[in-house]
């Protein structure tokens, strides 16, 4: 008797819990006041991805030509420009690039204690125009361009489904390994500049942005009408077509890159651990299965 | 240490003479070759092997990290990124290291379940299982503190949030929640001396863990390993030898899950962690959403369920130490809820209560969440304080096998092998 009857209340509370969860998702998914951002195939994102050094390059471009007017990229050196697993320019060209580089290096003090600024070296970071925050927000109206060596992972999609399908994303992006958020995120703001919608008052100096928190950006639409063009007028020229679309999907690609130039050997490496593991575990096994053999 | 006598015998002269003076070969021989282990031990008990394991990881990758890093709130964000970036394979042992804190907390809290479900806390298990609570505590301040290390926006504002919580202390003695925070900090705010002492006691902690689990093993290799069944070792029959047979088990569990670790390390660094933890440290930037790791969210929901903020902190803080007292509130007769009908499905409801909270302190902290974590919250705490007196008195439980061998063998089993030939693998 007792027994039925707890059996029964632990049923009921199974019950009740699971029916309160189900009553959930249109209450669960109101919550998400951010913008719904679209998964993006990448040629680095999942467990076989790896960059591609064309597209890196083409990325590096839309930086210097676009970018680069605003925006550093403090925490890369030119050095790596031409390092394996990224846009693998020549290390001659990477010199020339880093001579030219518009922004100098503070150096010194010199032997008469004075600072002075000299062109970039292979081996600096590739500064922004600005030597620092105060300076930043004095020429851009108050708003902060921000170093761009880590944007890509320093920024996230966020995942607001309803529960279940919220779990089968998330096991999904881990059977695959797909962890590119941060570029999603990118190519969906740099996609994302549209007229706002009726009623959506944009505020002086800002604009209208479809994937940024609260859609006010003060950033404008620089890569409106695909400026970089990759051709440069060549005839016969064959790689893609230069497009907002292109020149955006470039441009995060490479600064995926900035912000993690390891993934090519992280990749390639982990690749022959989870063989190694793999095929130990299961001699392991075999081994294991002999040893008990005469328990079983 | 073991209460089995022990057959060490050195074969060596040099051995005979090392074992008049320091038997530390007859230690190792008693407590890792013959130790007796239960013959039904399931893939469930490897976990011990592999949190040992885990802490060796954590050790040495921590260890390589603390060379290269710079604990200053100037320079700790800077020198986690050249530690990526220039370091001879710092992409790999940083990863590890945060990965790693992470595969710790998944293994350790299998470990946990598994000792929930068979009743691993029951007499004379009880010291055992106490000692594990403590390591837990331990291990979530070391990783508390070791997340605050990168010194980014998630990780300063894990600190402000978890330190202000000292001064909900306020309400009982005015002044004492604040002189507590601000100890703490070092300062009025938190600051890079904050940081500095972090490192510091994130430096110390696994080494009291470390010495904490030398303490379990030890209590573990005086009580014995339950095992599923729940039964205690009766006959020679009912055990084998940990070496090679335990041993072999533990080995095939850590590669498994090795396996597992190494597919977040090389695919999947930062899908464990915040993304917000890649822009610098900023007390002027609030983050929108401030979020502890996923393995602490189940308690982060409790926190929040709690309408007052001191209530708030003794609940997260009792939801841990509740576990301490569990041994003498389960109220049943036998250890392994596999006999358990009534109780396992609490069991199962519990494990779904964990996850959902986990879920919810994830979540901003709005309705209708709250309501849910609340919900949640009185079932955890029920389950240990409610259930578990009262399901054990009233619960029927199943027949029992007859012995450890009849458990593995079935009823009028026990003609199998036993643990003399056992003993020897080699010669049968």
């Amino acid at each position: 008797m007792t027994k039925t009857l707890a059996k029964s209340l632990g049923l009921v509370a199974v019950v009740a819990i699971a029916g309160s969860l189900t009553l959930a998702p249109a209450s669960f998914a109101a919550g998400g006041e951010q913008p719904h951002i679209e998964h993006q195939r990448w040629p680095f994102s999942g467990i076989f991805g790896q960059y591609d050094s064309a597209q890196l390059q083409r990325g590096f471009r839309v930086y210097k030509e676009v970018c680069s007017a605003c925006h550093g990229l403090k925490r890369v050196a030119f050095r790596s420009l031409s390092e394996p697993g990224g846009p693998q320019f020549s290390e001659d060209s990477v010199k020339a690039l880093a001579a030219e580089w518009p922004n100098q290096i503070t150096d010194g003090p010199n032997d008469e204690g004075e600072m002075f600024d000299r062109a970039p070296r292979p081996s600096d970071p590739i500064l922004g125009p600005y030597k620092n925050d105060k300076a930043a927000r004095a020429a851009q109206n108050g708003a902060l361009p921000p170093d761009l060596s880590l944007i890509t992972r320093a920024r996230n999609t966020h995942n607001d489904a309803w529960f279940p399908v919220h779990f089968y994303l998330m096991a999904k992006d881990v059977f695959t390994g797909y962890q590119e958020g941060g570029a999603n995120y990118l190519y969906a703001l740099l996609t994302g500049y549209h007229e706002p919608p009726e009623g959506f008052t944009v505020n002086e100096g800002m604009n209208y942005n479809a994937a940024f928190p609260g859609h006010q950006i003060a950033m404008p639409n620089v890569l409106d009408g695909g400026p970089v063009d990759y051709s440069d007028g060549q005839e016969g020229y064959n790689g893609p077509a230069s497009s907002l679309e292109q020149n955006a999907k470039d441009v995060s690609a490479f600064l995926s890159w900035a912000a993690d130039p390891t993934l090519n050997t992280r990749k390639q490496i982990g690749w022959q651990v989870m063989l190694y593991l793999l095929i130990t575990t299961i001699l392991l096994y075999a081994g294991k299965r002999r040893i008990w053999a005469k328990f079983h | 240490m073991s209460s089995h006598e022990s057959n060490y015998q050195p074969t060596t002269r040099f051995g005979k003479w090392l074992d008049e003076r320091l038997p530390v070969n007859r230690l190792v021989y008693d407590q890792l070759v013959a130790f007796p282990t239960p013959r039904n031990l399931n893939y469930l008990w490897t976990f011990g092997g592999i949190l040992a394991l885990c802490l060796v990881v954590q050790l040495i990758t921590g260890i390589v990290l603390a060379m290269h890093y710079q604990p200053s709130g100037e320079e700790a964000f800077n020198s986690l990124d050249h530690i990526r970036r220039n370091v001879n394979y710092g992409w790999l042992i940083q990863p590890m290291h945060a990965v790693g804190a992470s595969m710790f907390f998944l293994a350790a809290y299998i470990h946990l379940f598994r000792g929930l479900y068979y009743g691993s806390y029951k007499a004379p298990r009880e010291i055992l299982w106490i000692l594990g609570v403590f390591i837990i505590l331990a291990m979530m301040a070391t990783a508390f503190m070791g997340y605050s290390l990168p010194w980014g926006q998630m990780s300063f504002w894990a600190v402000t949030v978890i330190t202000n919580l000292f001064s909900s202390l306020d309400s009982i003695i005015p002044g004492m929640g604040t002189a507590i925070v601000e100890w703490l900090w070092g300062g009025y705010s938190v600051s890079g001396t904050t940081l500095n002492r972090f490192f510091s006691l994130h430096y110390l902690l696994p080494f009291v863990i470390a010495g904490l689990v030398i303490l379990h093993i030890w209590a573990l290799h005086v009580v014995g390993q339950n095992n599923p069944a729940g039964l205690d070792i009766k006959s020679d029959s009912d055990w084998v030898p940990m070496y090679p047979y335990a041993v072999s088990k533990d080995v095939v569990g850590m590669f498994a899950f090795l396996l597992i670790f190494a597919w977040f390390m090389f695919f999947l660094p930062d899908y464990l962690g915040h993304a917000d933890n890649f822009v610098e440290a900023d007390p002027l930037v609030t983050p929108p959403h401030i979020v502890p790791e996923w393995y602490f969210l189940p308690f982060y929901a409790i926190l929040r369920a709690i309408p007052s903020k001191l209530g708030g902190v003794i609940a997260m803080f009792s939801s841990i130490l509740v576990l301490v007292f569990i041994p003498w509130l389960d109220t049943a007769r036998v250890r392994s809820a596999k006999y358990r009908p009534i109780f396992k499905w609490f069991f199962w409801l519990f494990v779904i209560t964990c996850i959902a909270l986990g879920y919810l302190g994830a979540l901003p902290a709005e309705e209708p969440y709250v309501t849910y974590a609340r919900l949640f919250t009185a079932y955890y705490f029920a389950f240990f304080l409610i259930i578990m007196p009262i399901v054990g008195i009233i619960e029927t439980p199943k027949k029992l096998p007859g012995s450890i061998t009849e458990d593995v063998l079935g009823p009028g089993g026990g003609k199998g092998a036993s643990a003399g030939a056992a003993a020897a693998p080699e010669k049968r």
